[in-house]
């Protein structure tokens, strides 16, 4: 039985890079150092805003007419701090990495340039300036998707990308142009005085143009497909900076737009929130869904974040629902679960990129098939991929648990005296949100025990080697930031508390849940500690091991014995559960949703109908979403170009006809 | 939080850790003894345990850390949960640390712990059990929150001593649809994640249908001892929870005498038999389903749940 489920990855360029005249020697620690100093700075910017002044800054003469203006504020301040954060592991990490994989001038240069451009969107403000910064950081995003354009799969996935971006650029573009001349005003300060008078048609459009536009940066449904192709095909750094940075920023311009500026004044219709909720619930579970059947490591990954910007916009939706419901307080719980679980997502998912990376740049490998065996020959780089896999799964002990946690406090603490809407929106989000942490469970289960445990699935795997002292040092930045997410989130509740106060939403002074050694909830009874339980866990684990000890005084010394073979020789690697067979169960429970693309080739003798030579399996997971929606709308869009082409034989003579014909028409309609 | 407090929640963990060899013991003697076999008596699981802990230490080849400490995770975690929730008494020194969420979670830490062992080993058998373990515990993981949310409703709280007092001040609300249809989604995820008939058969060997002893293949001597012990523990500690959430009576108060503690032990044990015996005479009349039929189960789990709530929410009886 033969089983092709991930396109073959070929090795990156380890042996065969760019020709020398390309090389850079001093760059890679350039960049790489330019990219952590810039982070640096955005983190102490960011934090200085949290708690210090507001900050303005307006440079005329750099933009023609209107100039720059920088606004930073708290909301923007948390943005960049943790842009800031996620910039210095990933900058100190593209040290080595970009030395290991020998990058050329292009990638060196822009990485800092990308990080530039996503400190800059959440310090924009006015629209000028908000859209040149987002497509600083879209433009830088591409080039670096596009490093390794010798690969074809590369390409496709950056012409993917290009074309998915331009097009959420232009929905973002016209929302915020409606906005600014319905408010009459380039500055969001403005716009946000101004927004009491707007029409609800306008705010209806904008918001529905920003979720479409915000959404398909931050990877939600339907607009997703992007992400799991331009996330693994980039280099691990970039992927790491894509998927913990730059998907924030979608959620920033809806937190922006349409909580901040048209929440002003104004309750949100209660259809918004709803829309939210929908929209951040189908990609919690397609996403969750589509990692735990993955088999190549960083799209799984990928996957996971479009599950994780789901549960964000999930914890967004039910805010802007319980507020317009009258709730503020539990309107708090759920904007700081959804602030909290955006910066502890940043902390996992770059730790496990960057882990990602270094199982790629040590064995050319993604395919969690031919991994395996890693926790021997990589310990540290194992340890990592744990710590980012256990903060993933939302268990405690992870990082992702309390904000986790949080989120199902506020759905189950929803008033429901009189309201049927959310009597029924918030179980089946509580389903939903269980079904997301049980599958992503099941997801990081496989991606951490099939990848990194048991016995090398091939040779590449079997002669892999730790990975250099700089990336590992990137990689401990994150993973503190995840222990410290896990076990003392009370560190981050002073700046959320800031952020919450500049939110209209949760009606400005509702007081957020109060951290301390114990986390209580305001208003409800609720509370956990997740510091405690920590402690309280290990010392029952170390009660365990006590029992265990009970009777060694009569054992025979310790033995190392080969595995149960069921009496056969010896087991080869080739008999391990590999993770398509791990995922298998699964992909069958959800057979409906997934269609996968099965291929049975049946081969008789030719002897006789009845008897069979050989038969041929064959699957491949395919995107449902992108095969339903995706394929009709670029087969439209062919056939358009198709028939336009007709119309452009290359003669000359024509195109000036045509260029007459144009001319005259202008003149007669404009007479 | 009073001293006595503290010995109660001693005593729990106490008590789950010497009573689960035994609740193991009793449930296959009455299996035994309704099939017409003699059975090997209650203290069975517990002579079994002397006898592995005595045997050689045996470390498969090319297992890491993550086999060796798996079932201290799993026997951790259960102890800690033990300590938390409200079997005896209610102000549990560690009850604001998790509330009932927090006790799935830890459950769900055991779980994975379990299967990474399993995937650890490299065997096509460890594999194959991990894979359907995590696959069960995906799909057990809605109904198990939704059955919390259900019974977080009364009491206004996820918080476990007030899940219990609420019930225990307020008996009517037991026989409201919400918390019946509750009691009884919450049974079958316990059936699941303990591994019982229909879902898993604790004392198959059987490649094509055993789930939980195919992650375990490889372990022997302490190392195995250990780990039926912590899935003795589960049971035993997930019984009690379930007992108590649903018969709330004999659990002492927040600041109990000696005397009340005593009575919240007997009482716990009591209703832990109860349950485990009806369990385990119930096991006797079901065989175990197919693999690819008990996600049709913990759909019907998972509906049972929802209900559960929405009836709260809708027929629910305010509470001060």
């Amino acid at each position: 039985m033969t089983t092709t489920i991930s396109a073959s990855h070929a090795a990156p360029a380890l042996g065969e890079g760019p020709p020398a005249a390309n090389r850079w020697t001093g760059g890679p620690t350039l960049s790489g150092g330019l990219t952590a100093v810039l982070g640096a700075i955005g983190l102490a910017l960011g934090l200085s805003v949290i708690f210090g002044q507001p900050r303005h800054l307006q440079i005329d003469w750099l933009v023609p007419l209107v100039g720059v203006r920088l606004d930073l504020d708290p909301l923007g301040g948390i943005f960049i701090a943790a842009t800031g954060a996620v910039a210095i592991a990933v900058g100190i990490y593209a040290i080595g990495y970009s030395k290991r994989e020998h990058w050329g001038r292009f990638p060196l240069i822009t990485l800092p340039l990308f990080v530039a451009g996503l400190l800059l969107v959440p310090a924009a403000g006015s629209v000028t300036t908000f859209l040149l910064a987002w497509e600083l950081m879209a433009a830088a995003s591409l080039v670096l998707v596009l490093s390794e354009h010798q690969r074809e799969e590369v390409r496709c996935a950056g012409l993917f990308y290009a074309v998915m971006t331009q097009l959420g650029f232009v929905a973002i573009l016209v929302a915020l142009v409606v906005l600014s001349t319905a408010g009459a005003g380039d500055s969001f300060a403005t716009i946000a005085a101004n927004s009491d008078h707007l029409s609800s048609g306008t705010r209806n459009a904008v918001f529905l143009l920003t979720v479409l536009g915000f959404g398909s940066k931050a990877g939600l449904l339907p607009l997703h497909a992007w992400l799991p192709k331009a996330h693994p095909e980039a280099p691990s750094p970039v992927s790491a900076l894509m998927s913990a940075a730059m998907v924030n920023m979608g959620i920033y311009g809806i937190i922006r737009i349409d909580l901040q500026i048209l929440g002003q004044g104004h309750a949100s219709p209660q259809w918004w929130g709803l829309t939210l909720m929908i929209v951040g619930a189908a990609s919690a579970v397609f996403g969750v869904l589509q990692a735990s059947v993955a088999t190549d490591l960083k799209q799984l990954l990928a996957y996971s974040t479009t599950e994780n910007m789901g549960l964000i916009t999930l914890a967004l939706g039910a805010a802007a629902l319980l507020s317009s419901a009258g709730a503020p307080t539990v309107a708090a719980i759920a904007l700081t679960a959804a602030l909290l679980h955006l910066l502890s997502h940043a902390s996992f998912k770059t730790l496990g990129f960057l882990a990602a990376g270094s199982v790629l740049a040590a064995t050319g490998l993604r395919d969690l098939d031919k991994l395996g065996g890693l926790a021997r020959r990589m310990p540290v780089t194992t340890v990592m991929f744990g710590i980012a896999a256990l903060g993933a799964s939302g268990l405690p002990l992870g990082a992702g648990f309390v904000s986790e946690w949080l989120l199902l406090q506020s759905l189950i603490h929803s008033p429901h005296d009189s309201n049927t809407l959310l009597a029924l929106a918030m179980p089946l989000s509580v389903g939903a949100v269980a079904l997301t942490t049980g599958l992503g469970i099941a997801a990081m289960v496989k991606a951490f025990g099939v990848g990194f445990l048991a016995r090398p699935r091939s040779a590449a795997a079997e002669a892999a080697h730790e990975a250099p002292a700089s990336m590992l040092a990137g990689m401990s930045l994150a993973a503190v930031a995840c222990v410290v997410f896990a076990v003392a989130p009370i560190i981050f509740a002073p700046s959320l508390q800031r952020v919450l106060a500049v939110l209209p939403t949760v009606g400005g002074d509702a007081a957020g849940p109060q951290f301390s050694t114990i986390l209580r909830l305001p208003g409800v009874a609720g509370s956990i500690s997740p510091g405690l339980l920590a402690v309280a866990l290990i010392i029952t684990v170390l009660v365990a091991l006590g029992l265990a000890r009970w009777g060694v005084r009569h054992r025979p010394a310790p033995a190392v014995a080969p595995l149960w073979a069921c009496g056969a020789d010896a087991l080869n690697s080739r008999m391990q559960y590999t993770a398509t067979s791990f995922a298998e169960p699964l992909q069958r429970v959800f057979d409906d949703i997934l269609r996968p693309d099965t291929n049975v080739e049946v081969t008789h003798f030719a002897e006789s109908q009845y008897l069979v030579e050989k038969v041929t399996y064959q699957a491949r997971m395919v995107d449902p979403v992108e095969q339903r929606f995706y394929t009709p709308v670029v087969l439209a869009v062919t056939t358009w170009a198709q028939l336009v082409r007709r119309a452009h034989t290359g003669s000359v003579h024509l195109y000036l006809a045509y260029g007459a014909t144009g001319l005259l028409i202008v003149l007669l309609v404009a007479r | 939080m009073s001293a006595m407090a503290v010995v109660a929640a001693i005593l729990q963990v106490v008590g789950v850790l010497f009573a689960a060899p035994v609740v193991v013991g009793g449930m296959r003697q009455v299996r035994a003894r309704l099939e017409g076999r003699a059975g090997g008596g209650i203290g069975q699981p517990w002579r079994d345990l002397r006898k592995q802990l005595r045997k050689q230490q045996i470390t498969p080849r090319g297992t890491t850390v993550v086999f060796a400490l798996a079932p201290a995770v799993v026997a951790g975690s259960s102890l800690l949960i033990a300590a938390i929730v409200p079997l005896i008494a209610l102000g549990s020194p560690l009850d604001s640390t998790a509330d009932l969420f927090g006790v799935v979670g830890l459950l769900f830490l055991g779980t994975v712990a379990l299967t990474l062992a399993g995937l650890d080993t490299g065997t096509a058998f460890g594999g194959m059990g991990s894979s359907r373990e995590i696959t069960i515990a995906a799909l057990v993981e809605p109904t198990i929150l939704l059955a919390v949310f259900a019974l977080s409703v009364p009491g206004q709280s996820a918080n476990l001593a007030a899940i219990v007092s609420a019930t225990a001040n307020n008996p009517s609300q037991l026989v409201s649809p919400g918390s019946l249809l509750a009691f009884v989604a919450l049974c079958i995820v316990i059936v699941a994640e303990t591994g019982r008939l229909p879902v898993d058969n604790p004392s198959t060997h059987l490649e094509l249908t055993m789930i939980h002893e195919a992650m375990v293949l490889e372990y022997a001597g302490p190392k195995l001892a250990l780990v039926e012990w912590a899935s003795g523990m589960r049971l035993t500690v997930l019984l009690a929870l379930v007992a108590n959430l649903f018969m709330p009576w004999g659990v002492a108060s927040a600041d109990p005498s000696l005397l009340a503690v005593l009575i919240g032990l007997a009482s716990v044990a009591a209703k832990v038999i109860v349950l485990a015996g009806l369990l385990a005479a119930g096991e006797v009349f079901i065989a175990k389903l197919r693999l690819f039929r008990v996600p049709e189960l913990l759909a019907g789990s998972f509906l049972l749940a929802l209900l559960a709530v929405t009836a709260s929410y809708f027929l629910g009886t305010p509470t001060s």
